[in-house]
């Protein structure tokens, strides 16, 4: 069985997997960090009841999605040596102290705090435990931090030499740390996970607002949600764009697929709308195109000649019709949470913020937006950089570890079973705990225990009295 | 005798790290693995109780070790991966099960049962691949030129079952000696006279393993009998003769406290011993630690992070310890 299978798309298939259920928990759950911060200190400021209650509701979904966040990370680590064993030969040196930095200076962290936020307030008193929340959030922050600038290391190479035995070696870390393509992305992605997060709990909000406008809970998460997007969405549009031009200058060939251009436009180049990419024949079928348009937004300038894909060695083009999709999926979200932002302001304008019913539905439709965005920004950036692992340095192909391809195929299958089974599982959870609106004397994950400073009880209590 | 150089140091940041994650999710698994023995509700969520808030902590480790190993030693870490292809993979897939068990089992009622023999046969299968992937890289690993050259059933030996178990009885004595420390009543009890069942085994788990290791052809057994070697190394089964007499009494005598230190002593014994037969090795008999390290630059400047920052990490992991230190209290929690 499986021995017919190339073992070099079974390890792309199992890495892809298993990243895009991971990034899925870290894109909510540093958004949610740093929103349970910013409630806990309303709340510690104001005295209102109304922050400790969406506080204590939030963070028991959030302790749900961090686990999984957890478990699935873990894994991630050790796929570098599992599956891509040449690749983590030559890039150890570079990328494996920056994912040392990233453990020690925000995994640690997370962790060691988390406890403490979780199950510690009645243990500890509402300072010391507003403290370790900041430091969960601020972990999942640095987390991002080193993170991306692996990942934008292995898409914009730099400050590195290369050793006799062919491993990339550090020449100067700073260079190497803020490589070109760092600052985009790392700006990119963490906006990203604030929307994600907004979206997610506007779309709670809306959900309970729907039945019952009048509930102080979701009017209060609904509003901070919605000033969120409205800030967000048009900041991160700059972003994307402004990344989209440090991505043309250092991987040109990723535009030219983001962008669906197979031939050179020696005199302004069209904004493919949409069309279907055919690698094989080197076009696009049934585009629908705005003249000019392209060259406007890559090079300001409307005749500005833009190169196509005619002009790479066709053994380096990206397979054009995956980042060609997942560029627009990304974006037209972008442009959908952006019209959410702007009707909530108009409504918020008018008074009518808690009860417009058009809106709350546009809010609940949108909650999903945020996570299919990701996924999708992540494919483009991905499937735009092969076929290289290190970009225009080291192939996938050569990167990959000599195994089998059972053993891969076997793994795979483990992995697709028991992820399935388990995170379709914590997402019931969550969706349980969110179909319940936030009320009165909330309690957080630890239940409602006295404070007792000797002997440890973070048993929830609600388990049995509202799900059943 | 050892040279201290960068990468000297490295090896043994990784081994500690190795070794703090091995005591402290080792009695995290230990509880995973006595899981099924605590059949009421309420012992279960004591059991429970007395690790949810640190567990991610101590799992971190984990992490530690193998992005040590990547960054400090990536030729190690490309052979050794691949290698232990499918026990690491079995590990991680454990660890999943059992670390989102955690969380979930709180959140219904009907499946509490499905997460709890989740919560077990995820903390089994992990301890059982660690121990098995140890006895894989302690029997040998074919390496040609820079990469693993061996099939993906390699690991799968005699040899490495036993150590498989072993690491199991091991976890699982740890998890019964912190649950003497943590709980009261009736459950202290039947953590008493578990840890004492559990400490035969491990007894014979590492007469077993030391038994067996000398004659994996290799020169362990030159490590362990030669003279003047003998005189060195015949003191780590004598300390293990003492200890396991302390933790005999210290169970007969009802301290609480004392037994899971103790078993720590053991374990570090233990590792001691594979430390002696694996020096200077990071797979045994074919790379050195020399020969996979990391140019001076990269292991320098995480050096600098690592004395930085370790202490630190201590300090707060003890704090949050320290905030839910005592006994568990069954009473409090639930309605
Ligand atoms: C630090 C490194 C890193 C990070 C943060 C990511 N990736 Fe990645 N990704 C890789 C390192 C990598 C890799 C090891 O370099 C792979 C394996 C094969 C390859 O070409 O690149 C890869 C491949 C790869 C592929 C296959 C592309 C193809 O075969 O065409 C997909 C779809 C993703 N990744 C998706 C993601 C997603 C959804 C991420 C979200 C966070 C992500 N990657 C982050
Ligand atoms: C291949 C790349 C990645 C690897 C190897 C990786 C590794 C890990 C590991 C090991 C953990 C668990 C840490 C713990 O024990 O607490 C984790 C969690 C986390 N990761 Fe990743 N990660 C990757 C990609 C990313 C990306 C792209 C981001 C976001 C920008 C990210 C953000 C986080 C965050 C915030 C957490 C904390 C847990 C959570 O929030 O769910 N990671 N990751
Ligand atoms: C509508 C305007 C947007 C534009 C013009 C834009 C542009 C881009 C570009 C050019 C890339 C690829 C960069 C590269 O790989 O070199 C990218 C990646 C990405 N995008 Fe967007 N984006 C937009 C909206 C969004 C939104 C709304 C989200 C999520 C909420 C998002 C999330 C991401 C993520 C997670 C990545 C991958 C990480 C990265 O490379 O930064 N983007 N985006």
């Amino acid at each position: 069985m499986f021995e017919h299978l190339d073992p070099v798309v079974l390890a792309r298939a199992q890495f892809a997997f298993t990243m895009s259920f991971h990034i899925i928990f870290p894109a909510f759950s540093i958004g949610l960090a740093s929103y349970l911060a910013v409630l806990e200190a309303l709340w510690l400021w104001t005295g209102r009841e109304v922050f400790i209650n969406l506080f204590n509701y939030w963070l028991k979904i959030f302790a749900i999605a961090f686990g999984m966040g957890v478990v699935s990370g873990i894994v991630m680590s050790y796929q570098f040596g599992t599956n891509w064993a040449v690749f983590s030969d030559k890039t150890g040196p570079v990328l494996g102290p920056l994912m040392a930095y990233e453990v020690l200076t925000a995994f640690f962290l997370e962790a060691g705090f988390l406890g403490v936020m979780l199950f510690g307030l009645k243990l500890v008193g509402p300072r010391l435990h507003f403290l370790a929340t900041l430091m969960v959030a601020i972990g999942t922050l640095i987390s991002a931090f080193w993170i991306l600038s692996a990942n934008s290391w292995m898409q914009t190479p730099a400050g590195y030499a290369v050793n006799d035995v062919g491993q990339f070696v550090p020449a100067d870390w700073l260079k190497l740390i803020f490589n070109p393509s760092f600052p985009y992305r790392l700006l990119h992605m963490v906006l990203a996970a604030y929307l994600t997060t907004a979206l997610v709990v506007g779309a709670v909000g809306a959900f309970h607002l729907l039945k019952n406008p009048f509930q102080p809970g979701p009017r209060m998460m609904f509003s901070m949600a919605m000033w969120m997007l409205t800030v967000v969405a048009p900041i991160q549009i700059f972003a994307g764009d402004a990344h989209g031009l440090n991505t043309l200058e250092h991987q040109p060939a990723k535009v030219m697929a983001m962008e669906g251009h197979y031939q050179s436009h020696p005199d302004g180049a069209p904004l493919i709308l949409f069309g279907l990419p055919d690698q094989d024949a080197a076009k696009v079928r049934y585009a629908i195109e705005i003249p000019k348009l392209s060259s406007l937004v890559l090079k300001h300038s409307l005749d500005a000649p833009l190169a196509g894909l005619d002009t790479v060695p066709r053994e380096n083009w990206p397979p054009v019709p995956i980042t060609f999709w997942s560029f627009r999926i990304m974006v037209a979200l972008g442009f959908l949470m952006l019209g959410l932002g702007l009707f909530s302001l108009v409504m918020r304008w008018r008074g009518r913020l808690s009860e417009s019913r058009p809106l709350h539905w546009y809010a609940l439709m949108m909650g999903p937006a945020g996570f299919v965005a990701v996924l999708a920004g992540w494919v483009t950036t991905e499937t735009g950089r092969q076929p290289f692992t290190v970009f225009g340095l080291l192939r996938t192909a050569d990167s990959v570890s000599p195994l089998a391809a059972p053993a891969v195929a076997s793994s795979l299958i483990a992995f697709a079973l028991v992820y399935f089974a388990v995170f379709f599982a914590g997402v019931v959870y969550i969706l349980r705990l969110m179909a319940q609106p936030p009320h009165h004397g909330e309690q957080g994950p630890s239940g409602a225990t006295p404070a007792r400073a000797a002997g440890i009880t973070p048993a929830p209590a609600i388990a049995s009295r509202r799900l059943g | 005798m050892i040279a201290i150089d960068l990468a000297t140091i490295w090896a043994f940041i990784i081994a500690f790290a190795v070794f703090v994650y091995v005591v402290m999710d080792g009695f995290d698994l230990g509880l995973g693995i006595l899981f099924p023995l605590f059949r009421s509700k309420r012992d279960r969520d004591v059991i429970m109780n007395s690790v949810a808030p640190v567990w991610d902590g101590n799992e971190t480790w984990l992490v530690l070790g193998g992005g040590g190993l990547f960054a400090a030693f990536p030729l190690a870490y490309a052979v050794l991966m691949p290698a232990l292809y499918t026990p690491i993979i079995a590990m991680l897939l454990g660890l999943v099960f059992r670390g989102v068990a955690f969380e979930f089992r709180w959140r219904t009622t009907r499946e509490r049962n499905r997460w709890d023999v989740a919560f077990f046969l995820g903390s089994l299968l992990a301890a059982l691949a660690q121990g098995v992937a140890l006895g894989a890289l302690l029997q040998g690993i074919h390496v040609e030129g820079r990469a693993y050259a061996g099939g993906w059933w390699d690991w799968l030996t005699p040899f490495s079952a036993l150590t498989g178990v072993a690491l199991v009885i091991g976890y699982a004595l740890l998890g019964a000696t912190w649950l003497v420390m943590k709980t009261s009543a009736e459950l202290r009890e039947r953590a008493y006279t578990l840890s004492r069942w559990l400490l035969l085994g491990m007894l014979a788990a590492i007469v077993a393993v030391s038994a067996a290791t000398p004659f994996l052809s290799y020169d362990y057994s030159q490590r362990w009998f030669a003279w003047p070697n003998v005189l060195a190394t015949a003191q780590v089964p004598l300390a293990v003769a003492i200890v396991t007499a302390l933790l005999l009494r210290a169970l007969a005598k009802r301290r609480d406290y004392q037994p899971f230190f103790l078993t720590l002593a053991l374990f570090a014994l233990s590792y001691a011993g594979l430390g002696i037969s694996m020096w200077p090795y990071v797979v045994p008999r074919s790379v050195t630690i020399w020969q996979a390290a990391a140019p001076e630059s990269s292991q320098l400047f995480m050096l600098v992070g690592v004395s930085i920052l370790v202490p630190i990490i201590l300090i707060y992991t003890a704090w949050a310890y320290w905030v839910f230190r005592g006994k568990v209290d069954p009473e409090h929690g639930y309605h």
